[in-house]
């Protein structure tokens, strides 16, 4: 799929990783055009986390290419700066630092890679947080909030940055069951206002609402990708068949 | 006696006419122990004495020979300091001081601490070298007993600590083989080798691999060599605490795009430093008590200083007098460090629930 210039956003091509014997990775490719919504789902230990955090190079993929907005992600240190600026990660736990308050984890890195005054990193910050609904947290520690609480700054930590692509991984399987919605409803606001996002999750009723594609991997493979309504209701392959049943029927 | 404390005494001293009769056979031996130390330390104890003169400490029944302590104190805390001069190294001990307490609440810790430091540290080194403000020279090799313990140890933890965070960053550099394998060389090398032969090798054999003309006085060489094996210790510390973060603070520090040097000093080091604090002061103290090996090498450092009192004939054989007094100034200091850590360990984990 191609944006409007003619150019992917994002380009996956024949990527492959290893871990020591273990081929976490074989051959994906992937294109994402900018302001789309990816979901990706699958079994356990399929690959998900490995593809996403290939993107912003926490995993260093062994083959293939991986283009971002124009940077090609390789030894060089400059372009894969260039990558992170550009592309937010929230994780399945949270990973905030717990020795800075709310309000200095969100403006962090507002000051100190983008290099912006404290008090403007600071109004920026206050935008976000309340923009997931947690303005009044600013100065509390993150050991001292909920799960739900927690990923919202982790989200809000990541928008500060100004990114253009949002990565999530798993970012509601560590919360409980009553804190899910929190969260997913500060993701649909995000995608509703035009952000490009891979969203790895088993949220269904998420992934049916707001993505545009979904794809499902399994064995370090893209086994299928298409529109969320052929994607549950016509699965073509067995595999992805039996995955859905597996995680429907609850 | 509160009810709670006597049915603890029961059950634990007194239960049964066995352990009844163990509790008090050793209260008497330590009932007796408390009254020879005391008789010896204070009833029996000699405060003043003739100058020069210790014949009243070797009386029959005399306890301890404090007023040895009393007339020889100016050497055991300066040394061989010119004794007309020794307002400068009471005055260059008692900056120190200082320094410690004006570095030690949290509200203090920001850049202008740093002024401060090198602006203390070159008044010390002014008052004692002298050559300035009309200050006489006295030259490093008649520095002694306090200040010179004082020096050894702070500039030994000052100058090891910078270089053991290079040494545990670098000893964790994944990506930069030839780095790692260094540092770990280094370390295992320093640890493997026991300070006091670093010492030797700092006095001895330094010279010989120095160009001719150029010297670097004996205090100067102990103090690089204490630097270097303190540096190595801190190190293995520090990664310790660099270890024992989940990876997730790596990895989200690298996901904001911070850059090693930002991503180690704002996110990882505070916290790793935080996790290792006991540790940490635990090789302080240990430094800063290993820094009285210097006398090996013929420095006078406290330690030294004492020693050297009572090698006077006059005072022979009131050793036990002049090491207690010694051991007391180290243990003000190391007790000092030892609450002041947990103390800080207390506030800086406030708000951090984990
Ligand atoms: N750092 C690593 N070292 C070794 N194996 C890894 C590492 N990270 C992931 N793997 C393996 O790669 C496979 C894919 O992992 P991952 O991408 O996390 O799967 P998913 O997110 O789909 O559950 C798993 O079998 C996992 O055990
Ligand atoms: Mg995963």
């Amino acid at each position: 799929m191609t944006d409007a210039n003619g150019a992917d956003f994002i380009t996956l091509e024949r990527v492959s990783k290893r871990f020591g014997t273990f081929q976490a990775l074989r051959e994906v490719s992937l294109s994402v055009a900018r302001g789309e919504r990816i979901v990706i789902c699958g079994p356990s230990g399929s690959g998900k986390s490995t593809l996403i955090r290939c993107i912003n190079r926490l995993e260093e993929h062994d083959a293939g290419r991986i283009v971002v907005d124009g940077h090609e992600l390789t030894r060089d240190l400059k372009e894969i700066e260039a990558v992170r600026r550009e592309v937010g990660m929230v994780f399945q736990q949270f990973n905030l630092f717990p020795h800075l308050t709310v309000l200095e984890n969100c403006t962090l890195a507002p000051i100190w890679v983008r290099r912006m005054p404290r008090r403007e990193a600071e109004d920026l910050a206050m935008r976000y947080l309340e923009r997931v609904r947690i303005p009044e947290q600013a100065r509390k520690y993150p050991g001292q909030l909920s799960g739900g609480q927690q990923q919202r700054v982790a989200i809000a930590r990541s928008l500060c940055m100004s990114p253009r692509i949002m990565l999530f991984d798993e970012p509601t399987s560590a919360l409980d069951p009553e804190m899910v919605k929190e969260v997913l409803d500060v993701m649909v606001e995000l995608a509703a206002e035009g952000m490009t996002m891979l969203v790895v999750t088993h949220e269904m009723g998420f992934a049916r609402t707001v993505a545009d594609r979904v794809v499902f991997m399994d064995a370090g493979e893209i086994v299928e990708t298409a529109p969320p309504e052929p994607f549950f209701a016509n699965p073509r392959s067995e595999r992805l068949r039996q995955f859905l049943a597996q995680i429907l029927r609850h | 006696m509160t009810g709670p404390a006597l049915s603890w005494l029961r059950a634990n001293l007194f239960n049964g006419w066995v352990n009844s009769a163990v509790t008090l056979a050793l209260l008497y031996i330590l009932a007796g122990l408390a009254i020879d130390i005391a008789g010896w330390a204070v009833a029996d104890a000699v405060w003043s004495l003739p100058a020069g003169d210790s014949a009243a400490c070797r009386a029959e029944g005399a306890g301890a020979c404090w007023g040895f302590i009393a007339q020889t104190h100016r050497f055991l805390l300066f040394g061989t300091y010119p004794v007309a001069e020794q307002w400068r190294p009471a005055l260059a001990s008692a900056l120190f001081v200082a320094l410690y307490a004006v570095s030690a609440p949290r509200r203090f810790w920001r850049r202008e601490l740093l002024v401060v430091w090198v602006v203390g540290l070159a008044l010390i080194f002014g008052l004692m070298g002298g050559g300035v403000a009309g200050l006489t020279v006295v030259p490093a090799s008649q520095w002694g007993g306090l200040p010179v313990t004082l020096i050894l140890a702070t500039i030994g933890i000052a100058g090891a600590f910078p270089l053991a965070v290079l040494l545990a960053l670098g000893r964790q550099a994944k990506g930069l083989p030839a780095i790692r394998t260094l540092c770990v060389i280094y370390i295992e090398l320093i640890r493997g080798v026991p300070l006091i032969s670093l010492l030797f090798m700092a006095s001895v054999m330094l010279p010989l691999f120095l160009p001719a003309g150029l010297t670097i006085d004996k205090l100067m060489r102990a103090q690089i060599a204490i630097v270097l094996f303190a540096a190595a210790y801190l190190a293995e510390v520090i990664r310790g605490g660099l270890q024992s973060l989940p990876k997730g603070q790596y990895e989200a520090a690298d996901a904001l795009g911070l850059g090693y040097w930002r991503k180690m000093g704002l996110v990882i080091l505070p916290q790793a430093l935080r996790l290792v604090i006991p540790p940490l002061v635990n090789t302080f103290i240990g430094l800063f008590k290993d820094t009285s090996l210097v006398l090996i090498i013929g420095i006078y450092d406290l330690l030294n200083a004492a020693k050297t009192t009572v090698v006077d004939p006059v005072w022979l054989g009131f050793g036990v007098e002049a090491y207690l007094t010694v051991a007391a100034i180290f243990f003000v200091f190391c007790f000092a460090m030892s609450r002041y850590s947990q103390r800080l360990e207390v506030d800086l984990n406030q708000g951090v629930r984990r």
